[in-house]
């Protein structure tokens, strides 16, 4: 029988890639695919804990997220696009003016 | 009458005040009118006063007018009130009666002068002050009247401030003054402290009703601080090398000033207190010892200097010390006789310097004068009396006052005190009638220029001269030994002190009473010496003076150069502060040592801020991986901690 | 009437009428100022005239309520020691106003500082309530930091923050002590209060003291300056246009010593009398010190700063004595330095206007061609060297017989104060007014106008008055001073009984409170 135990495995086992992937990738674009899968592993969790609890709670906070999610999107993709207009690369290595 | 002594100070005060704002813009026989008036008013009102006192029994000869409150704080109060009693009287005389003389005198003097207002401001300043100084009932009180006149002698000496000479002489005479002065201060709170009141009348009778004993390591002290002051004010060895200097003012200032009154300050607080000094037999060595050396020392800088002015500088100093001389010896009275004659013959001879002075166009050195007696002969006669007075002739008035301080100190001192004070009576002799030699007789050595000028001085000069030759001439009778009015009329100030005692009683013991016969005949014997000399080396061999200054030429580079003693000030003190405030003070300790420090820390500040920043290093991976650290550090924390 | 408050808020109403106003009509806008400032004078007077000289309560009380669950008020009001101080800055500010017609540039912003200044100021010396009295305390120093940092010399971005974060890192220490007063006071009696008077009757430990003290005392020693944290000043004054100069000199060094009379001493007595010993060496060193060192400076400015920092060692010793001539002296002096120094750098700032130069070898001879002046500056100079009869003299002299009384040995090291404050001042004074002119551009020197004269007869009459009358002074304070001493002489008995009692002195983590955080 799956357990709640086994989503929120999965839902940790996705963040932490996510949370790899976010530190150790050069492509702002795949960093913001692994933020996007962190959001997700989040988003397992809640729905998992949704349906255990039997509470609809968690299921509303997963919109909330998707919507922000979004919206994150939108800017973040502008803004990547942006700096590739601007520096053309995605490398965020390079983009390290705010240093210092 | 006695009520009115409030208006002697308010006469020059007003005037002060009128020519110090207004006089600019008034003409200047106004200017000078309005200053000689209110010192005149005050000079009678002084006279009004001085009846009013003889009118009262010589025991209640006190008068106290207290005018308003003017520091208080806790037990510590200051109040402006004024003491009138015979001593403070004979003062206000002095000071109006000579003042004002010297006051007509400056309308001629300075007549030419563009400072003419300013001039008479601060002269009648002046005069306010000294007197507020001499009426002044208490401690305090006196310490302003004490550094206002040395603020108007700041700002006569640096009168021509043109001159760097004058303006430098200006503020050594303040600033050490102000060394004196630190002194006083000290003195006057030590006094608050031991007596828990600055009031004159309460400390001196509290010191003279036993209250301390004699020699009692306090009064030692407060009375040496006070005379600190005193060596300050009246020029005395260490504290009297602004007084030559002083000489940058106009004349008549010197006459006024730092002859006739400010000077004598320091004798009269002397005299005023002179319950605690009696108190105090280590003081009055001290006052003593430092008067009679002053006495010759400054007596044999005379000597030798070219600058009329300068002599009688010199001789102000000598003159000073007689009078601390007598003072120190317990001989009050015979001060405070000396200090009046003094002011009499001084304010005359700096006046006939000034008349000199004016008639040959402002020149100073004597080596360039000779022969004047003919062109200047009201100068000239005046002069003479005044150099016989100072030289102790009788009966002029030095003789008198001179004979008495010498005899007071064999009597009361020792023979090192008389001795001391006789070679400075010869010094005194031989160099004042050099000057009377070198300036009025023999050949005229005047240049082209002022040779054409040469004129006697208007009368308005010469009427002071005369009266004050007047003055030199019969001032010693007031203390005629015997029959010493002044004596009589000090007694209730100075109590049993200072009491110069009649000849034949004359403190009885192995003393005859031939003792005071003979001693005027010595002194006299002492100044025709001197005279006689001066003669032979100025009048009849003119070539003598020269030889012995080769000859003896250590000596006289000596005397010329003052003993050296600006010189080795500006070594000890002046040079030294100046280079440790300057290379050690401000700019190692405050610039590089504290500021440094400061800014030290500020640069740690920064330079930790440097370290810190690399952790800025622009890559949000580090910044994602800090933040990931934290989280896991919170949930261990939260898991594992307690 | 509600004085206090109106004097104190005047000013920032005055500030939102010329916000208004157009920035191009600078004319207007300094009148408006000076107005505000005068009308603000003229307010202040009736506190001096109604001033109850018998009782040392404080007078004009107002207290409302300000932020209730914290306990704070809004509590002012004024005791003798006060009074002064207040008309000291009223008196001061129109001066300041009148002295800044110069100012071209920016003079809308500079006249909203300069009054905004003047409510900081009036409100440290009113301020009842421990919170209040730290709100006014920072106000204040933000106008000074841009009346410096804005309107000052070459240096004055340097100046200006090295006095900012000078005086703030004093203040920080001052702050967490007001803190823990806060909650030991709620220890002892239940209360959440920043009231001064609460705080006033607190009995603390030796051990408690000596660090309260401490803090309080790092920040106010900062603020006098007192020697060694004084090297913010030269600069401050060297960069700070002459008003600065002036509000600096006359009343922002006062709350330093203001400072220590109204908190240090009667909150910490015992720690006081401990640390006499020290803040006196300190005093004693910053008297020849600053008097030596200004003596060498070449920059007239500087040499007024330095002087500065003697005549405050003169007040500092005054109050550490302990005794009423002590502290009436001290705060007597407090005025005179006031009135003195500032009138110093009205004067440099007159010379710096037309010559644009502060360097005394620039100058020379200048009695010539400016007699008016050189009278002014000459009678400043006097009450600066205290003279007897001008104002100097009275409180110097009253501090040197407090300490007399106390310790012989300070006041004779420190009298000799007197001796170096008459080198440097004339020394000053002759060089820069005495000699023959050397320099062409002083030929053409234009005296004093009407507007200097109107800005320096005012101080004239008070250099005299004080020198002359000081007892108008001097009664009112009496009640209060007394009452000071009274306070601190008992409560340091207390304290020391108690001590007495158990000798093991209380350790120093005692005044943290001892509620628990929880999580």
């Amino acid at each position: 029988m799956i357990t709640i135990t086994h989503y929120l495995i999965l839902s940790a086992i996705l963040f932490t890639l996510g949370v790899v992937g976010v530190l150790i990738r050069r492509n702002a674009i795949i960093i913001f695919m692994c933020i996007e899968l962190m959001l997700n592993a989040v988003n397992l969790s809640f729905v998992a804990f949704a349906h255990y609890l039997n509470s609809m709670q968690g299921q509303l906070f997963v919109f909330f997220t998707m919507t922000v999610a979004a919206a994150e999107a939108a800017v973040g993709l502008a803004i990547i696009v942006a700096v590739f207009r601007n520096k053309e690369t995605v490398n965020i290595d390079d983009i390290n003016i705010m240093k210092w | 009458m006695l009520n009115l002594v409030a208006l002697i100070l308010l006469f020059p005060l007003i005037g002060a005040a009128f020519n110090g704002t207004i006089g600019k813009r008034l003409r200047k026989e106004n200017v000078g009118y309005i200053a000689c008036g209110a010192i005149g008013l005050s000079f009678f009102v002084s006279l009004l006063v001085f009846c009013g006192l003889l009118l009262l029994p010589p025991e209640e000869r006190l008068f106290e007018k207290q005018l308003f409150c003017w520091i208080e704080s806790g037990s510590f109060k200051s109040v402006v009130g004024l003491q009138v009693d015979p001593l403070s009287t004979l003062m206000i005389l002095v000071v109006t009666g000579v003042g004002f003389l010297i006051h007509i005198y400056s309308i001629g003097y300075m007549h030419h002068d563009k400072g003419y207002h300013r001039y008479f401001c601060y002269l009648n300043l002046f005069t306010f002050s000294m007197l507020l100084l001499v009426l002044s009932n208490n401690f305090l009180l006196m310490f302003i009247g004490w550094e206002a006149v040395g603020l108007c002698s700041y700002l006569l000496i640096g009168f021509w401030f043109e001159k760097k000479s004058a303006s430098n002489a200006a503020k050594k005479a303040f600033v050490v003054n102000r060394v004196g002065d630190f002194g006083f201060a000290l003195g006057i709170m030590l006094i608050f402290l031991t007596f828990h009141t600055i009031d004159f009348t309460e400390v001196l009778s509290a010191a003279s009703h036993g209250n301390f004993e004699a020699g009692s390591f306090t009064i030692t002290i407060i009375t040496l601080l006070l005379f600190m002051g005193a060596t300050g004010k009246s020029a005395q060895i260490p504290l009297y090398t602004w007084l030559p200097d002083a000489m940058e003012g106009p004349t008549p200032v010197s006459a006024l000033i730092h002859a006739a009154t400010m000077v004598t300050a320091g004798v009269y607080m002397i005299v005023r207190c002179n319950a605690l000094y009696m108190l105090s037999p280590f003081t009055m060595i001290v006052v003593a010892g430092i008067g009679a050396v002053t006495a010759l020392f400054a007596a044999s800088i005379g000597l030798v200097q070219n600058d009329i002015k300068r002599v009688l500088a010199y001789s102000t100093i000598s003159q000073l010390g007689y009078m601390f001389l007598a003072c120190g010896v317990g001989a009050f009275t015979a001060g405070v006789f000396h200090l009046m004659t003094h002011a009499f013959f001084k304010a005359l001879l700096f006046l006939g310097s000034g008349s000199v002075i004016h008639a040959l166009s402002g020149e100073q050195d004597m080596r360039k004068m000779g022969g004047l007696r003919h062109h200047i002969p009201t100068t000239y006669k005046t002069f003479l009396v005044g150099t016989v007075a100072i030289a102790g002739i009788p009966p002029f008035a030095g003789f008198f006052s001179k004979d008495e301080i010498l005899l007071e100190s064999l009597v009361r001192g020792n023979f090192i005190y008389w001795s001391i004070g006789a070679l400075a009576a010869f010094f005194t002799a031989f160099y004042m009638f050099r000057l009377l030699f070198m300036t009025f007789h023999g050949e005229s050595r005047l240049d082209h220029h002022a040779a054409e000028h040469l004129h006697e001085s208007p009368r308005n000069m010469t009427l002071p001269l005369t009266v004050l030759a007047g003055l030199s001439f019969f001032g010693g009778f007031l203390g005629i030994p015997g029959a010493s009015a002044i004596n009589h009329f000090l007694s209730p100030v100075l109590g049993g002190h200072g009491h110069t005692e009649i000849p034949g009683a004359a403190s009885g013991g192995h003393h005859g009473a031939w003792l005071p016969y003979l001693m005027m005949v010595v002194s006299t014997a002492i100044a025709l010496g001197g005279i006689f000399l001066a003669y032979h080396m100025y009048i009849k061999k003119p070539a003598l003076p020269k030889k012995l200054a080769e000859r003896f030429s250590l000596i006289y580079k000596l005397l010329l150069n003052k003993y050296y003693v600006d010189e080795i000030y500006d070594a000890l003190f002046v040079h030294p502060t100046k280079k440790i405030s300057a290379q050690i003070l401000w700019k190692l300790v405050d610039v590089k040592m504290i500021d440094g420090s400061v800014n030290g820390i500020a640069r740690l500040v920064r330079g930790f801020g440097n370290v810190l920043r690399l952790l800025q290093t622009g890559y949000i991976r580090n910044y994602a991986f800090y933040i990931v650290l934290g989280c896991i550090f919170i949930i261990v924390f939260a898991v594992f901690g307690k | 009437m509600p004085i206090l408050t109106l004097i104190t808020f005047l000013p920032i109403i005055g500030v939102f009428f010329i916000l208004s106003m157009d920035s191009r009509r600078s004319e207007l806008i300094r009148v408006t100022t000076l107005l505000v400032s005068v009308v603000v004078f003229f307010i202040s007077l009736p506190l001096y005239v109604t001033f109850d000289a018998h009782t040392y309560e404080m007078q004009f009380v107002e207290k409302l309520q300000w932020i209730p669950s914290f306990g704070i008020h809004y509590h002012v009001g004024i005791d003798g020691i006060s009074l002064f101080l207040i008309l000291l800055t009223t008196f001061i500010t129109p001066i300041s106003i009148l002295a800044s017609w110069h100012i071209t540039r920016n003079v809308k912003e500079y006249m909203v500082a300069m009054l905004v200044l003047e409510t900081g100021m009036i409100g440290v010396f009113i301020s009842l309530d421990l919170f209040l009295f730290y709100v006014f305390w920072e106000l204040m120093l933000i106008p000074m930091y841009l009346l410096i940092g804005i309107w000052g010399g070459p240096r004055r971005i340097y100046a200006a923050v090295k006095f900012f974060i000078y005086t703030m890192a004093g203040s920080v220490f001052m702050l967490l002590a007001i803190i823990a007063l806060y909650f030991l006071n709620h220890r002892t009696t239940g209360e959440y209060t920043f009231n001064l008077l609460e705080f006033y009757r607190l009995d603390l430990s030796f051990a408690v003291q000596f660090w309260l003290f401490l803090a309080f005392a790092f920040a106010f020693a900062i603020k006098v300056p007192m020697f060694p944290f004084h090297t913010w000043l030269p600069d401050a004054h060297v960069e700070a246009p002459t008003a600065g100069s002036v509000i600096l000199a006359g009343v922002l060094l006062k709350m330093g010593t203001y400072g220590f009379v109204r908190f240090c001493l009667p909150l910490f007595p015992e720690a006081s009398h401990a640390f006499i010993p020290v803040i006196s060496w300190m005093a004693i060193v910053g008297i020849i010190y600053g008097a030596l060192v200004s003596m060498v400076q070449d920059d007239l400015k500087k040499l007024v700063a330095y002087s500065s920092v003697s005549h405050l060692g003169f007040v500092m010793l005054g109050i550490f004595a302990f005794n009423i001539q002590g502290i009436e002296g001290g705060i007597t002096q407090m005025i005179n330095h006031g009135l003195s120094t500032g009138a110093l750098f009205l004067v440099v700032g007159m010379l710096y206007e037309r010559r644009h130069t502060r360097m005394i070898a620039d100058f020379g001879g200048l009695t010539k061609q400016m007699p008016v002046f050189a009278t002014f500056f000459l009678i400043v100079t006097l009450s600066s060297i205290g003279l007897p009869g001008l104002n100097g003299f009275v409180g110097e002299f009253l501090i040197l017989v407090g300490t007399f009384k106390s310790r012989i040995l300070y006041a004779s090291i420190a009298t000799s104060g007197i001796i170096l404050a008459a080198v440097y001042m004339l020394w000053m004074f002759q060089r820069v007014m005495f000699h023959e002119i050397t320099h062409e551009e002083n030929k053409t020197l234009q005296d004093i106008n009407k507007r200097e004269f109107a800005i320096l007869i005012p101080i004239m009459l008070l250099i005299f008055w004080i020198g002359i009358y000081p007892s108008s002074f001097l009664r009112k304070m009496d009640a209060s001073v007394n009452h000071l001493l009274k306070q601190i002489g008992e409560k340091a008995n207390i304290v020391s009984n108690v001590q007495k009692q158990n000798n093991n002195i209380t350790p120093l983590i005692d005044i943290v409170p001892e509620t628990k955080t929880e999580w």
